[in-house]
């Protein structure tokens, strides 16, 4: 890690972070999705948040960056990105929410001042299912829920120092 | 401009079809489109066919975009075919490599349709 980037380094210098990864979603839903995605005014249930879609960080920031959603609201996100009906979207979900993750990273990165160059994303995985347990390294957790068709959807930064 | 071939390189179906619409919707003239799934399944797309634009994402398996733009070079067929990154690494630095190694333009994803076209556009046109 590069000590003298102290928004890298220092959970303080981190504290436009969270408004940053909101944007960065928020750019990708209106741009290759055609729809805004709303703040919530109250947390949401997130129940049946079945499919993630995770990539990884490496460089001057470590750490994973995941899309939670529901498989119906994955359904619609592959609809609207390819033009098809949701119920034609069958596998394509889970590829449409892992470029949905890798973009989110990708234009988080480019926003955060020296950031771009010195961090790599890894190619997305998608995880169906809910039943299960993510271990990392993690020293720090950024998380934003925003709705897309008024469904959850989160997002998580978690970052390795 | 009419009747363009253009090969989309992505290692996401979903992504190479985003790209396809989107040139379709730009009214580019694309006539024909070719998929591969990552730089080396590039290379011999361009041996066995004649394309007259690129589209190339960077961050794939197998052979990644920038390796795939330097060795397209050594490819005879593809001699003077313009190569545009599509791609989510849209810092300087990726930039600077993406057009050191022979691409002719750069669009960072999230991107529309217009900001396609306007990358795309003065590339087919030649004055990239």
């Amino acid at each position: 890690m590069n000590p003298s980037n102290s928004a890298l380094t220092s959970t303080a210098g981190r504290e436009c972070w969270l408004p940053t990864l909101q944007l960065a979603m928020q750019e990708v839903f209106e741009l290759m999705l055609a729809c805004p995605l709303e703040v919530p005014s109250e947390p949401p249930i997130e129940e049946g948040l079945d499919i993630t879609s995770m990539v990884g960080l490496a460089g001057q920031l470590c750490g994973i960056l995941t899309v939670r959603c529901g498989s119906k609201s994955a359904a619609r996100m592959a609809s609207r990105m390819l033009g098809i009906d949701a119920d034609k979207a069958g596998p394509e979900m889970w590829d449409a929410l892992g470029e949905i993750c890798n973009m989110v990273a990708g234009n988080f990165k480019n926003k955060i001042t020296g950031l771009g160059d010195g961090c790599m994303l890894s190619v997305p995985t998608v995880i169906t299912g809910a039943d299960y347990n993510l271990h990392s390294m993690v020293n720090d957790e950024i998380r934003a829920v925003l709705l897309f068709e008024g469904e959850p959807v989160v997002l998580s930064l978690e970052v390795h120092n | 401009m009419d009747n363009i071939r253009a090969l989309i390189v992505d290692d996401s179906s979903v992504m190479r079809k985003i790209v396809e619409r989107s040139l379709r919707q730009a009214g580019l003239g694309v006539a024909q489109v070719i998929e591969a799934g990552n730089g080396a399944e590039a290379l011999a797309a361009v041996q066995k066919n004649k394309v007259d634009l690129i589209l190339c994402d960077i961050n794939m398996p197998v052979m990644d975009g920038l390796e795939f733009v330097k060795q397209l070079s050594g490819v005879e067929n593809a001699k003077g075919v313009p190569v545009v990154m599509i791609t989510t690494e849209g810092s300087e630095g990726h930039v600077v490599q993406a057009l050191s190694a022979g691409a002719r333009g750069y669009i960072r994803k999230p991107f529309t349709p217009d900001q396609v076209k306007e990358h795309v556009l003065p590339v087919l046109e030649g004055k990239l």
